[in-house]
């Protein structure tokens, strides 16, 4: 998993059927300084806002698994609001 | 998943078993503020409705597989939703 800032969303109406529903996030990855770098769109499960730190499941089978499914296009899931990180460094404000 | 324009499209008469009826387009990733990044890769059209000129996401690796009607087709990247929005506060 991976530890990340939410930015944004994305919405559609012409998507893969899984998707019909479903929150999308884009989430960029946080470093251990506080800087990102890179970033994903992942499902939300746990009702993430917009500038939330976030933790982000990247793989498909246990994504799958989240949502009672078998198959499905399904990779990145924010799956937990993170109250505090230490990374050993000051930490980022949420 | 990560957001691409959609720029062009691949005719492919000859291909693997699975491929066939999927079409192929050309997409440039995009970073969140919609710039490109990187280089133009091929991606399976998984929507059915994506043409050129429009903003799309796309899903990598095994999971693109999983967005074709067939199981374990030898594809790489997937069209999974054609975007009516994005909104980035940063």
């Amino acid at each position: 998993m991976k530890v990340g800032v939410v930015s944004g969303h994305v919405y559609s109406t012409i998507n893969f059927p899984f998707f019909d529903s479903k929150k999308l996030m884009i989430c960029d990855y946080l470093n251990a300084d506080g800087t990102t770098s890179g970033y994903t769109i992942a499902v939300d499960r746990v009702g993430a806002g917009v500038g939330e730190v976030v933790l982000i499941m990247d793989e498909g089978n246990s994504a799958r698994q989240m949502f009672g499914l078998t198959t499905g296009p399904i990779r990145a899931v924010v799956v937990g609001i993170v109250d505090e990180a230490d990374f050993g460094t000051p930490s980022p404000s949420p | 998943m990560q957001l691409a324009r959609v720029k062009g499209t691949v005719v492919a008469t000859i291909k693997s078993r699975g491929l066939e009826g999927v079409r192929f387009l050309i997409v440039q990733p995009l970073d969140k503020h919609q710039e490109p990044v990187g280089n133009e890769i091929v991606a399976a059209d998984a929507v059915h409705m994506a043409g050129p000129g429009e903003l799309v996401y796309f899903v990598s690796s095994r999971e693109a597989a999983e967005a074709m009607p067939e199981r374990f087709v030898p594809v790489d990247h997937a069209i999974v939703g054609i975007v009516d929005g994005v909104q980035v506060t940063s």
